[in-house]
């Protein structure tokens, strides 16, 4: 079975743009999984990059190996490649466009005179 | 919006230091480089795993041995974040390997030279790690954003090779004549095939002005072997041995050591395929891919077979 091999963003799923794309049997190809570490205690678990694994499990001992060799993780999270949705840089426009007129969001729009102190 | 549109707009990020992220739009030259030399990157940290795990089972003591394995498993990781960055730009990794092991995609030609003796050990990591950690650190301001980031994660961790192959020099420069003979022979085999690392002379490199305006690379070939020189030049001292170059001498005007003329006919000979090692280290190559085959499919039925298990008890 020759499946035609999709290119795998991270965070993306489902798209062919240039011939690149090649031909080869996934068949036994291993599955794309993303990476986050979660350095220490108390703080958020971070992007560390992808890998291929089986399963689930077989994931999390790569990134064990791959992306924690020198104590940079406490816990670690995978997911498939393909159950993330990312948004599309050419809309980032109008995404983003309704946040940007609203300074009054920011602390630093409102003038109050010295003797308030810190607030 | 016109192509012409994209273009500029894709230029006006490169000359504002604003990276390109892999669902950007990009030319499609700009994909092929950067997929080309990402590609032919990651295959040099795995075909770089050679010479020196032809070591692992001969060196001088555990301490040695432990050093040399967590440095070889380094290789083989940044293998992997190498290969990832270039996945992201839309070249399967099945594909990838597919090209080193039938020889159609390249690899650093100083992985076909031989390690003979336990000083290669420190000459690889000295020399060698440090030419690649002068054209690294330069990379990891290159303008593709996983590649970026791949070698930041790398550099982080290329360091403690370089110290631990200048160090295994260090205690053999200190030892019985025979060990500083030793030491000064790796030296001499490696210094040359490690100044052919950063390419041909800038006069003859036909990739290279392209790839600066795009900001994939920021330094030319003989700028950082001129870099590498001066450094060098200044470390041997601190072992007491030479460098086996006559013409090496300090220039007062350019502030620069200058140095002898390469062999090019070796170097294009190694590339080209004709160097001490290029076949057994692509049968090496081989011969591991086919004899892991079973590995794969193995983890594949199983995690087939679980995922299948899980879906009966659900239903």
């Amino acid at each position: 079975m020759n499946n035609l091999i999709i290119k795998q963003y991270y965070g993306d799923y489902g798209e062919i743009e240039t011939g690149a794309a090649s031909t080869i049997s996934t068949e036994t190809a291993w599955h794309l999984w993303e990476v986050f570490i979660r350095s220490k205690q108390g703080l958020d678990h971070k992007h560390a990059g992808s890998l291929h694994a089986a399963d689930a499990q077989m994931a999390i001992e790569n990134a064990r190996d791959v992306y924690t060799r020198r104590m940079e993780g406490v816990s670690i999270w995978v997911v498939e490649s393909k159950h993330i949705t990312a948004s599309n840089p050419d809309e980032a426009g109008e995404l983003y466009e309704p946040a940007i007129d609203k300074v009054y969001r920011h602390p630093t729009f409102y003038d109050l005179p010295d003797e308030v102190g810190h607030m | 919006m016109q192509i012409q549109d994209f273009e500029k707009i894709f230029q006006g990020k490169i000359d504002t230091e604003v990276k390109i992220e892999p669902k950007d739009w990009m030319p499609d030259a700009y994909r092929k480089t950067n997929i080309r030399q990402i590609s032919q990157h990651a295959h040099s940290e795995v075909v770089g795993m050679l010479p020196e795990g032809n070591w692992i089972s001969r060196a001088p003591s555990l301490k040695r041995k432990a050093i040399l394995l967590a440095k070889v498993q380094d290789e083989a990781g940044h293998g992997l974040y190498l290969y990832s960055a270039a996945e992201t730009l839309g070249m399967s990794r099945d594909e990838m390997i597919e090209q080193l092991l039938t020889g159609k995609a390249k690899y650093s030609s100083i992985f076909n030279y031989p390690t003979l003796t336990w000083a290669d050990m420190g000459a690889v990591g000295w020399l060698v790690d440090g030419a690649a950690i002068l054209n690294q650190v330069m990379l990891c301001r290159t303008s593709y954003g996983p590649y970026a980031r791949a070698m930041v994660r790398i550099c982080k961790e290329e360091s403690f090779h370089q110290r631990q192959g200048f160090e295994i020099l260090l205690v053999l420069s200190k030892g019985t004549p025979e060990q500083k003979a030793m030491c000064q022979d790796a030296i001499n085999r490696w210094w040359w095939p490690s100044l052919m690392m950063f390419g041909p002379k800038d006069t003859e490199s036909t990739n290279s002005d392209q790839s600066m305006k795009w900001k994939i690379k920021r330094k030319t070939n003989d700028e950082l072997r001129q870099q590498f020189v001066d450094m060098v030049v200044g470390q041997i001292k601190v072992l007491g041995m030479t460098l086996p170059d006559a013409d090496l001498k300090w220039n007062e005007d350019r502030n620069h050591y200058d140095f002898g003329e390469i062999d090019w006919n070796e170097f294009w000979a190694v590339v080209k395929g004709n160097g001490p090692c290029n076949k057994e280290r692509l049968d090496a190559r081989n011969q591991a891919h086919v004899e892991g085959a079973w590995v794969r499919e193995a983890a594949m039925a199983y995690a087939e077979k679980k995922a299948k298990k899980l879906e009966m008890k659900v239903a």
